[in-house]
């Protein structure tokens, strides 16, 4: 059987979709929304706190980088469906911001 | 003799002639808005990473007009591509129970209460 590393592609893919459907809505809501209005804060304290905590950067890394991973990957697609092509500059722009997330966010979350 | 392959041309709207092309486009446009809001928030953790005066700043531009529309329209995009995934989760990963085919409308009614308990821990966990 031929080797390929599509399933690596679509395993974080699917499970990137599930997660942005279940929770993105939601963490829009509060830091768009909710703590614009006034009605809720998110506290320095709090939150580096909850970074700080092996269970919270995990938490925070994956509903950050699962998302991202599946929406570069969908959009490497669409740009494709909007006649850009599958060039290189679709792909290093796809996937170029995903590892750039991957890797900012998991240096910031280890170094709180 | 070379091969000279058809290659049907494509418009660049073509996906604004028909309305169902419109909701695919728009549908598989998300991803841009998902992407861009984690970005948003990767630049949210970085700036919790530098102390507390860089995380207020970041609360200031998240609440700031400009932040807000943007965030605004990631929401708009990021609901609609839940329930546009929920609609084909059915389709993608149909489930059988004792040899019995579970329902569409269960598969997908089992994701609607999942996305309201996970909205509501985070907004539990967030304070509300």
């Amino acid at each position: 059987m031929a080797k390929s590393n599509k399933p690596l592609l679509w395993l974080p893919f699917a499970g990137g979709g599930l997660v942005s459907a279940l929770i993105t809505p939601a963490l829009i809501l509060v830091t768009g929304l909710l703590v614009p209005l006034g009605l809720l804060h998110l506290p320095y304290d709090k939150l580096a706190g909850f970074a700080h905590n092996p269970i919270g950067k995990l938490i925070l890394f994956g509903v950050i980088i699962l998302p991202a991973w599946h929406g570069a990957h969908r959009l490497r697609m669409t740009a494709h469906d909007l006649g850009l092509g599958n060039g290189v500059l679709v792909k290093g722009a796809c996937y170029g911001t995903a590892w750039l997330v991957i890797i900012a966010s998991a240096d910031a979350l280890l170094s709180i | 003799m070379s091969r000279r392959p058809y290659i049907r041309k494509v418009e660049r709207n073509w996906f604004l002639s028909q309305r169902r092309y419109t909701l695919y486009m728009t549908r598989e446009l998300t991803s841009l808005f998902v992407l861009l809001y984690c970005v948003f928030l990767t630049l949210g953790v970085v700036r919790l990473s530098q102390g507390q005066a860089a995380w207020d700043g970041f609360v200031t531009t998240a609440s700031s007009p400009l932040g807000v529309i943007f965030q605004l329209v990631c929401l708009g995009f990021a609901a609609f591509h839940s329930v546009t995934w929920f609609a084909v989760t059915p389709k993608a990963m149909p489930l059988m129970i004792k040899g019995e085919p579970v329902p569409d409308k269960t598969i997908i009614a089992v994701h609607y209460a999942l996305w309201a308990a996970v909205s509501a821990v985070v907004l539990i966990a967030a304070g509300v």
